[in-house]
């Protein structure tokens, strides 16, 4: 236990010894932990956004979920309404039609009927100068007495 | 070897010592030295004879042996170290690391940047050569006289040469650093007018901070030295047990021991931070 130069040898080491651990082991160490401390802050706080941002984009999903259903309501809603004014329009046409069919069979009638009724005028007139001339055994000047046929005819 | 207990113990803490005796010294086996000469001292009294133009050859060597492991560690983590994972030994490393930087984050508030480095090689410094005590005493010892070395110790800090050389170089940064700060006017107020502020009780103070001051660096290398010293002669009682009853002893206070070495480390390294806090704190 004899104190001797041994002291000052082991000052002399503790000093380097410092003097490197200050220079060449403290700096990179300590700047790796801090290095990593700050990837280990930026993780958690990315991984805090990208749950709130899951959270945005659930909610805005579920928006946009409500809203088509909403839209395609209104969609069936219009196209019901639409089916309805067609079959509505085409029920209207069809009457429409037939109205118009009717119509044009009983113009025909009518003009069918108009037109036998002059031919049968003119048939009747033709015979009751027949039967005239039959009467009075002479032909009748057509020309002459025209205008008493006409008379007679426009009198069926 | 010696044969007594006595002879036993006393061999068991005396260093290997390399030095300096005088021209007319009667060495152990009755010789004259002829001229002074550097030798190695093969007997305590030579070691003690040699005064201080001595070396302690064991102490110097293993606890540079264990500076250079330190180092050589810590350096190797600190070029291959990577900010992913960190690998088994990168992880030791940096938790010693992160342990001794939030101790001087704690106890140390100005702005310098040696205290932490310097920390951190006292504590695994300290850590590493009290962990020498592991070694089973006689293991050692043994081999080195088997080379031809009469006298073979390993743990450095049972040599009080090996905890005052820290401690000094610890007393040397309180005085560079209480000046550096204070001021030569700052430090000498500080050592002349506390705790008594009047100028009559200047000596008095002086007296009281200059005692205070000394005390530090002596505390703290015979605290360390004083429990490594008694432990380690505790394990060379128990050595002289008979072969099949040491371990009944020798288990314990080994175990005992793995809680005495980081903490007489911690001790260490705690104290010189706050001694070197108090440094830099300007009244």
């Amino acid at each position: 236990m004899n104190i001797n130069l041994t002291l000052i040898g082991q000052s002399i080491a503790f000093a380097i010894f410092v003097w490197f651990c200050v220079k060449y082991v403290w700096p990179p160490i300590t700047a790796a932990m801090q290095a990593r401390q700050k990837k280990i802050a930026d993780g958690l706080s990315a991984a805090d956004r990208a749950s709130l941002d899951l959270e945005l984009a659930q909610e805005k999903a579920a928006q946009q979920m409500q809203q088509a259903k909403e839209e395609a309501s209104v969609l069936i809603d219009q196209a019901n309404k639409r089916a309805a004014q067609i079959v509505e329009a085409s029920k209207d046409d069809a009457r429409k039609e037939g109205e118009k069919l009717i119509e044009q069979a009983r113009a025909e009638i009518q003009q069918e009927r108009v037109q036998a009724r002059d031919a049968l005028r003119t048939e009747v007139a033709l015979l009751a100068i027949a039967g005239a001339e039959k009467i009075l055994e002479t032909s009748v000047d057509a020309k002459a007495h025209s205008e008493m046929l006409d008379k007679l005819a426009a009198q069926l | 070897m010696a044969d007594t207990p006595v002879e036993y113990i006393k061999h068991h803490l005396q260093n290997l010592t390399y030095g300096k005796l005088e021209a007319g010294y009667e060495r152990f086996d009755g010789s004259v030295m002829s001229e002074s000469a550097w030798t190695f001292a093969r007997t305590a009294q030579e070691a003690s004879d040699m005064g201080f133009m001595a070396v302690h050859v064991d102490t110097l060597g293993w606890s540079i042996a264990m500076g250079l492991l330190f180092l050589g560690l810590f350096r190797y983590v600190a070029t291959r170290v990577t900010t992913g994972v960190p690998g088994a030994l990168q992880n030791l490393v940096e938790v010693t690391v992160e342990f001794i930087e939030n101790l001087v984050k704690d106890g140390f508030h100005a702005r310098n940047p040696l205290i932490a480095p310097l920390a951190l090689t006292i504590f695994v410094w300290i850590l590493l050569m009290n962990m020498l005590k592991f070694i089973p005493v006689d293991y050692v010892p043994m081999l080195a006289s088997a080379m031809g070395l009469e006298y073979f110790k390993i743990v450095p800090t049972t040599d009080p040469n090996a905890t005052f050389g820290i401690s000094i170089g610890v007393f040397l940064l309180i005085i560079f650093y209480s000046l550096k700060v204070k001021g030569i006017t700052g430090f000498a107020k500080e050592l002349g007018m506390q705790p008594f502020n009047h100028w009559a009780l200047i000596p008095v103070n002086l007296v009281l901070e200059v005692l205070v001051l000394i005390v530090k660096p002596i505390s703290l290398a015979l605290r360390l030295f004083g429990n490594m010293y008694a432990g380690e002669v505790v394990f060379i009682l128990i050595a002289l047990l008979p072969f099949w009853a040491q371990w009944t002893l020798n288990l314990p206070w080994a175990i005992f021991h793995i809680l005495v070495i980081p903490l007489q480390a911690f001790i260490f390294t705690m104290l010189t931070i706050v001694y070197l806090a108090a440094a830099h704190e300007d009244h």
